[in-house]
């Protein structure tokens, strides 16, 4: 049998607004674009596919069950323009059948730069879930499943006993995804990989026509999962919550499909459906797993390279963390949010190079013409933000 | 696949991109095998380092006509040693006149006859002129040669009659060449080709580099209007330069959408081993360029805009204004107007090695153009690996992505790119490094290739 765990990541960041140097004022976030976005993806995403999570708890009477992340950045977005979308994913948390796991509120790189940071922006994040949600998270997320063992022996230390990262094959080699494992030196925590195949089948090919396997049904992802059967306890689906009406249209069938898997996958075999949590309460590891260099699940090199990848990346990360000690030292909260949220991971994805060329899941409501643009807009804010430091 | 193809620029005698475009597009024939006799008028003097081989006296059919002559005298001295010799390209020059733009040089000035001559006294310009600088009262009378302009026509006097000669004389040489195919670059040898058509049968195919709307804006010059007009619709297809200009030939020119192809202009691989490239005039200065005609659609005054806008952040700045036309004066008056005289360096038209010099000095292009067809300048910037910026308004914005991109009138924006590449390095040198690998993909013998199968299709009836 295998025990299939859905992760859904729910994000979306403060986009900023066009801001040239010879801008002045204090305001750097695209507040319409923003609004827009969010309720359009509520629409179109959170609120049908909460609905389909919710019917599916129903239907099969509490057994099954979804794990979720969803960032500081987009509740806050949430409790400003959409609350209802917060109301669903509070009557899903009192199913008893959804995990919510933790990461860092603002959906940032920190861990590579300053861990002190990290901790205090992965604590914030913890303390709105459990408030929002009244779960405490005992999995942890970084993110865009930035991991190595680094990160793994900090989240341990903070308490997590499970972290979640890519089942990349440069690390797996000839093991599976499907088996769960721990760091090394860290027996008490484990990983879970995503098996990125079964999983990027939906979340990046359900809808394209020229994949051979297009139309997708329900019962024959299902009939792939059973194919694991023997070779593993697992089957970790890990996707960005957007697949469902959002990277997916509803008229590619997405919603059809996700609302029969489950049935399939039952029917296909004897399987069933876990929270992380439950997943590693029942299964043992299979062993060491070791990362000594970051990866993620980003493009086909599953490293940091489309964040951190060309000399503009570089600059912008480094300049905005440089700041760190006088911004946190400022006491001015209003300035220190703005200095978080311009860390999400988002703005240095809109400056990658190497997917400029060709596109297609870099160009996700990417606000910015070209890499260099979101390069010269960013780095006019963080101008702002220098003078006002300076300033004080 | 023989070609007669009608041109009226070519290399070293470049006043716009269209030499350029014929020089590489004839290059790129040459390689896929296609033969092309390329009528010149004879006031161009010939590149004397290309790969047109020059037609020898005695295989010339039309000696006996003064009318048509080749240059031969320039054959020997000229075939550079080791030179590749081009076989499938002949130059016949006939003698017409034609000059579509004001040239930069004062008429009766003796032409240039290499690539030796010119760039001695030209190199010493920008070093001079920017020396010179602060006076700004007007350019040094040498580099301020451009004739007066006061009918603010943009084309020589008594040109129809030149058009009307080059196409006698091109039907002349016609009536003595086998070809499958007739191809005419621009309007100035669009009745050439009718004519040429007409007599021999062979299919018309007229080559769009730039239209009457993106040289004179609204103010169009009705007769010429007329003869891209009439060009465009006898002819059986319309090669536009990019999908800005076809759009332009369909909405402007009523032409039928089907037979109106697309084939973008390339760059060939930098002269990067040129010597005495001068030391800026102070070290920690920036260099921003504009390289062009100084004309209404070029967009100077948008370029000095930004300039002064620029300079109110950004001290270290040098703006080099690099090209003659008819609006040089009121540039330099402008400049003096908006208070930016001494970070202005007007270096007047430069030609040959003097361009990768200047490209050289530069950290910056900007292209501002109000409307450009193609623009073969940022490409080669690139490949003098400055990064560029250009206009939203031209056709090369179609296939250059890593480029910063303005509207022409937002120089709110343009001044914002232009100190972003000033300040920040990690831009200047991602642009760079992508530009890079990007204009290396362009290639002349891709353009010809597409050529060589519009040629194959119109040639069997397409």
């Amino acid at each position: 049998m295998a025990s299939v765990v859905f992760y859904f990541q729910v994000h979306q960041p403060f986009r900023l607004r066009r801001y040239t140097i010879f801008d002045t004022d204090t305001n750097y976030f695209d507040d319409q674009a923003n609004q827009e976005i969010c309720s359009k993806v509520a629409d179109k995403c959170y609120l049908p596919a909460n609905q389909a999570i919710l019917d599916l708890i129903e239907q099969f009477k509490g057994e099954f069950r979804v794990s979720y992340s969803i960032t500081g950045t987009i509740i806050e977005q949430l409790q400003k323009w959409r609350p209802d979308v917060i109301d669903s994913f509070k009557r899903l948390a009192d199913t008893g059948c959804v995990e919510f796991i933790a990461e860092t509120y603002y959906h940032s790189l920190i861990f590579l730069y300053n861990r002190p940071e990290f901790i205090s922006q992965t604590q914030k994040h913890h303390r709105l879930i459990s408030e929002l949600f009244g779960q405490e998270p005992k999995v942890f997320r970084n993110t865009e499943l930035t991991y190595n063992n680094d990160v793994a022996r900090v989240v341990q230390d903070m308490g997590y006993e499970t972290i979640l990262t890519e089942g990349a094959d440069h690390i797996l080699g000839y093991r599976s995804p499907n088996y769960l494992y721990h760091p090394p030196n860290c027996p008490d925590m484990h990983i879970l990989l995503k098996n990125y195949r079964l999983s990027d089948d939906i979340a990046f090919r359900f809808s394209n026509r020229t994949w051979p396997e297009w139309p997708l049904t329900a019962e024959k992802f299902a009939s792939w999962i059973s194919r694991g059967n023997g070779n593993g306890y697992v089957c970790n689906l890990f996707m960005d919550y957007e697949t469902f009406g959002e990277h997916q249209w509803a008229d590619t069938g997405i919603f059809d499909f996700l609302r029969a898997l489950p049935g399939e996958i039952k029917k296909a075999g004897d399987n069933d459906f876990l929270t992380i949590s439950q997943a590693v309460q029942r299964y043992p590891s299979a062993g060491e797993m070791d990362v000594p260099h970051m990866i993620s699940w980003a493009d086909t090199e599953r490293d940091i390279s489309a964040w951190l990848g060309n000399s503009m990346q570089a600059n912008a990360l480094h300049d905005i963390n440089a700041m760190s000690g006088e911004i946190l030292d400022s006491g001015d909260e209003e300035l220190i949010h703005q200095w978080r949220l311009l860390q999400s991971s988002d703005h240095f994805y809109y400056m990658c190079t190497k997917c400029f060329d060709d596109g297609d899941v870099h160009k996700y409501f990417n606000p910015y013409e070209s890499p260099y643009e979101a390069y010269i807009n960013y780095m006019n804010i963080l101008d702002s933000v220098r003078a006002r430091i300076d300033n004080q | 696949m023989k070609v007669f193809m009608l041109g009226w620029e070519f290399p070293p005698h470049i006043s716009g991109g269209l030499g350029t475009a014929c020089h590489g597009l004839t290059k790129g024939l040459d390689e896929i095998g296609v033969d092309v006799v390329f009528v010149v008028p004879t006031a161009v003097p010939v590149d004397t380092d290309s790969h047109v081989k020059l037609q020898s006296p005695a295989t010339l059919p039309l000696l006996n006509r003064p009318a048509v002559q080749a240059v031969e005298s320039q054959t020997q001295q000229t075939q550079a040693p080791g030179e590749q010799t081009v076989s499938h390209v002949d130059l016949r020059q006939v003698d017409a006149r034609l000059e579509p733009y004001r040239q930069p040089q004062p008429t009766g000035q003796r032409p240039v006859r290499s690539l030796q001559d010119a760039p001695q006294e030209a190199s010493g310009n920008i070093q001079s002129l920017g020396q010179s600088l602060p006076g700004l009262g007007g350019t040094d009378d040498s580099h301020n040669n451009v004739e007066p302009n006061s009918s603010g026509e943009h084309y020589g006097g008594d040109l129809m009659t030149e058009v009307q000669k080059y196409a006698r004389l091109a039907l002349e040489l016609a009536a003595h060449e086998e070809f499958d195919v007739i191809h005419a670059h621009d309007w100035m040898t669009f009745s050439a080709g009718q004519a040429v058509a007409a007599a021999t049968g062979k299919p018309l195919i007229v080559h769009v580099h730039s239209t009457e709307f993106d040289r004179a804006g609204e103010h169009v010059n009705q007769q010429i209007y007329e003869i891209e007009r009439t060009g465009m619709h006898a002819a059986r297809r319309v090669i536009c330069v990019s999908y800005l200009t076809r759009e332009t030939a369909i909405s402007r020119y009523q032409v039928d959408p089907g037979k109106v192809s697309v084939v973008y202009n390339a760059v060939a691989a930098a002269n990067n081993h040129v010597s005495n490239v001068p030391a800026p005039i102070r070290q920690d200065e920036k260099i921003v360029l504009f390289l062009g005609r100084l004309t209404l659609q070029k967009g100077p005054r948008y370029f000095l805009e930004a300039a002064t806008k620029v300079v109110s952040r950004f001290e270290n700045v040098r703006f080099i204004i690099a090209g003659g036309g008819d609006m040089i004066d009121a540039c330099v008056k402008l400049a003096a107007d908006m208070g930016i005289g001494r970070f202005v360096t007007f270096t007047g038209f430069l030609r040959g090695d003097d361009v990768a010099r200047v490209f050289k000095m530069a950290d910056l292009y900007v292209m501002p153009s109000v409307s450009e067809p193609f623009g073969i300048a940022p490409l080669e910037a690139i490949s003098h690996d400055v990064p560029v910026i250009i206009s939203k308004q031209s056709g090369v914005s179609e296939i250059l992505t890593h480029a910063l991109k303005v509207d022409f009138w937002d120089t709110d924006d343009m001044a914002n790119k232009i100190l972003a590449v000033l300040r920040h390095d990690p831009l200047q040198r991602t642009l760079r490094q992508h530009g890079q690998i990007e204009v290396q993909k362009l290639s002349w013998l891709d353009s010809a290739k597409e050529l060589g199968n519009i040629y194959q299709e119109v040639a069997s009836g397409g």
